[in-house]
């Protein structure tokens, strides 16, 4: 029991040092925990995306087929379906065909996908929930319902009027925000594509095994073309908001420097005031151990209240507020975006990492300069 | 003199580590009840096919990162540089970045 | 109580600066006496007395307390021993500031895990003794020289120990306070302590609160007299 009590009195006795100097603890705190804010909100958003990124993608296409011409992608033949059906293994392809639409009005890009189902019911689109808000003028928000028209400038200048039948639903925004489902003939109308054209192929394989084998013998046979395979669209998003892109590096950096600077402050050894008083403490009989105790609960407690007031902050601006911060990082130029609001996937194994990479060093920083100073002989405050 | 300051510090250290684990239970009661959700939406990408996450609609392949060549960034001419700011959020696919060291060989 | 046998102190041993600051010194304290040790600045008297307190090991030579040889105990035993047994008052105070009073008196206390509440109470009665409850809350860079010596007074008997080590205690101090602080003394003496105290300041080694006076110089004990 002594022992908790000494650790109680040694702790009351850094508070009361702490609390001399507030305003410059109370700040160390504060930056502090912004840091640990901005690091953790940046490792909760990628992780809860990447995570969702490999649920909802996991029923993707198996393999996907384009063709390249000069570097670019273009449309494939019709003509490569029929050979490609033929390669064993391969259960059914299908042709799919999409492009993008810019709609002058609002500055939004659309995904116009050609859908089966309306193939025999021209005129008419189903919308994603990002379509419905369009702008007739700057500030004149149009929100489009069920049975409205939407006008579609087409190749020749003209204008297609296509009628809203459904609107998808709104919890697939995430997948399906900016799309626009039309048929075929409309499709046609839009863009002049030829009939027997295809943006890429969907096959659907029979074993899972021999995708690559599959991918292999498709680029043989027509070497213009590159199958994606589905686990390769996993990984794609896997390696969204890698630490090795662009802003996640910057972010990275200025919260790496900032923290240096932190522990900088204790780094650099004690004050003289500091080892006065630490002389002080030895001379009325605290051993070097108790010393060191002191520096130990000084570091973490600083840590500890920063990482704990971190990570929670981070938690609700992910999750609650759906990132409000990175908001306009994350929208950058775009007319049209989804709703940020994540399922709240967090990885205790991350955390962790980030508990290792800041609580213990700064500890650490806070109590090896002052081993010198703890060392100090107990007479050395009568010798001044 | 009210109240020892350690045992503040405790009461405060105490209760940030209940709202930990509190955080924790509700990450893992939102995620048990979106589960539906996105399920409904792994039906969707199904049904229509779809292959990527509507996150930015900038450009072309920050839109579909997973069908992009590596050619659409450099749209503009061969030493364009970045200017879409979610182009400096999604990286090249890893696909790309291997095939091109395949095709090397 | 304490006995010291052939001790030398050399600081710096073996470099140019080196300096010998006590010369074979042979010395036994009597306990519940009052001993001044008295002599010019450089004499050895510091010295001297952080060695009486286990402060500071001697460079050779002997040292019992209470029979006990701990001339080669290692520093955790000496720290523990010394805590309990000594009381320390420094010529500059050296109370931490920005603490309170209340907590300055019960720092050297901390180490051994008492409960608090326990240690409190103690520390409020020693200062309710010395006349200073009023200023438990203050912190200490606000009090006035002589209350500053009380408290300084007061963090040296928190541990309730059996021996006082006062050097130059009354050098801050105006005629009625060195009075008041001689008072202070003959009361800790009544109360069966033994005190040490290095001075050169009339007031103290004329009074007859005083026993004994040693006189130091060069880092030898050149007299050692009985007070009359």
């Amino acid at each position: 029991m002594s022992a908790i009590e000494k650790q109680r009195h040694i702790i009351d006795f850094m508070l009361s040092c702490l609390w001399r100097r507030k305003g410059k603890n109370l700040s160390l705190v504060v930056v502090y925990t912004f840091v640990i804010f901005l690091l953790a909100s940046v490792m909760f958003f990628a992780h809860a995306i990447k995570k969702e990124a490999g649920l909802i993608l996991r029923d993707a296409p198996e393999i996907m087929v384009q063709r390249l011409v000069a570097g670019r992608q273009t449309f494939i033949p019709e003509s490569y379906i029929d050979a490609i059906r033929k390669i064993r293994g391969v259960q059914s392809v299908t042709p799919r065909l999409w492009g993008y639409y810019y709609d002058g009005q609002s500055g939004a890009n659309y995904t116009l996908m050609v859908n089966a189902d309306l193939k025999d019911r021209p005129g008419e689109i189903l919308i994603g929930k990002g379509v419905t808000l369009r702008r007739a003028t700057a500030e004149d928000k149009i929100i489009t319902k069920k049975n409205d028209s939407i006008p579609f400038k087409t190749y020749d200048g003209s204008y297609l009027m296509l009628k809203v039948k459904g609107i998808l639903p709104a919890a697939s925004e995430l997948v399906t925000s900016d799309l626009v489902l039309v048929s075929e003939a409309d499709f046609g109308k839009i863009f002049s594509i030829s009939r027997d054209q295809a943006t890429d192929l969907v096959l659907q394989v029979r074993n899972e095994k021999e995708l690559s084998t599959i991918a292999a013998k498709i680029a043989q046979l027509y070497p213009d073309t590159r199958p994606i395979l589905r686990n390769e669209i996993l990984r794609t998003y896997d390696a969204v908001f890698d630490w090795r892109a662009g802003v996640i590096i910057v972010i990275l950096s200025g919260a790496f420097f900032a923290f240096i600077i932190l522990a900088w402050d204790k780094a650099t050894g004690l004050s003289a005031e500091e080892k006065r008083e630490i002389g002080v403490l030895k001379a009325i009989g605290w051993e070097t151990s108790d010393i060191l105790l002191m520096k130990f609960w000084e570091g973490a407690a600083v840590s500890l209240s920063a990482f704990l007031m971190g990570i929670l902050s981070a938690y609700l601006h992910i999750f609650f507020t759906a990132s409000a911060l990175f908001a306009p990082v994350l929208k950058g130029w775009s007319v049209l975006y989804p709703d940020f609001r994540l399922t709240p996937f967090i990885s205790p194994y991350e955390i962790a990492i980030l508990f290792f990479l800041t609580v213990i060093p700064y500890t650490v920083a806070t109590i090896v300069p002052s081993w010198r100073s703890a060392t100090i002989d107990p007479d050395s405050v009568m010798r001044t | 003199m009210p109240g020892r300051k350690s045992d503040l510090f405790f009461g405060c250290l105490l209760a940030g580590m209940l709202l930990a684990g509190l955080m924790f239970i509700d990450a893992g009661v939102r995620e048990h009840l979106d589960m539906p959700l996105l399920n409904q939406r792994a039906e969707i990408v199904r049904v229509l096919g779809l292959t990527d996450l509507c996150l930015f609609t900038e450009a072309r392949y920050t839109r579909h990162p997973s069908m992009a060549d590596l050619g659409t960034p450099f749209q503009d001419h061969p030493v364009s540089l970045e200017h879409f700011p979610s182009g400096a959020i999604v990286p090249v696919p890893p696909h790309l970045k291997q095939r091109t060291r395949n095709e090397r060989q | 109580m304490i006995r010291l046998q052939n001790i030398h102190k050399v600081f710096n041993a073996g470099k140019p600066n080196e300096f010998t600051a006590i010369r074979d010194v042979t010395l036994a304290i009597d306990s519940r006496k009052a001993t001044v040790f008295k002599g010019p600045s450089g004499s050895g008297k510091t010295t001297l007395l952080s060695i009486l307190g286990c402060m500071a090991r001697p460079t050779s030579g002997r040292i019992t307390l209470k029979e006990r040889e701990i001339t080669s105990l290692p520093e955790r035993f000496l720290t523990d021993i010394r805590r309990k047994t000594f009381g320390f008052m420094f010529q500059q105070f050296h109370l931490i500031k920005g603490i309170s009073a209340l907590e300055n008196v019960m720092i050297p206390a901390y180490p051994d895990g008492e409960k608090h509440a326990a240690l409190k109470k103690r520390a409020i009665g020693l200062l309710d003794l010395l006349n200073l409850s009023h200023k438990a809350s203050a912190k200490v860079e606000w009090l006035s020289g002589g209350e500053a010596q009380r408290i300084a007074i007061a963090r040296a008997l928190i541990n309730d120990p059996a021996i006082i080590i006062a050097d130059e205690p009354t050098a801050h101090l105006d005629t009625s306070l060195s009075r008041e602080f001689m008072e202070i003394m003959r009361r800790l003496k009544e109360q069966g302590k033994t005190l040490l105290i290095a001075s050169h300041d009339p007031i103290v080694y004329e009074s007859d609160v005083i026993d004994r006076i040693i006189g130091m110089r060069d880092g030898e004990i050149v007299s050692s007299g009985d007070h009359p």
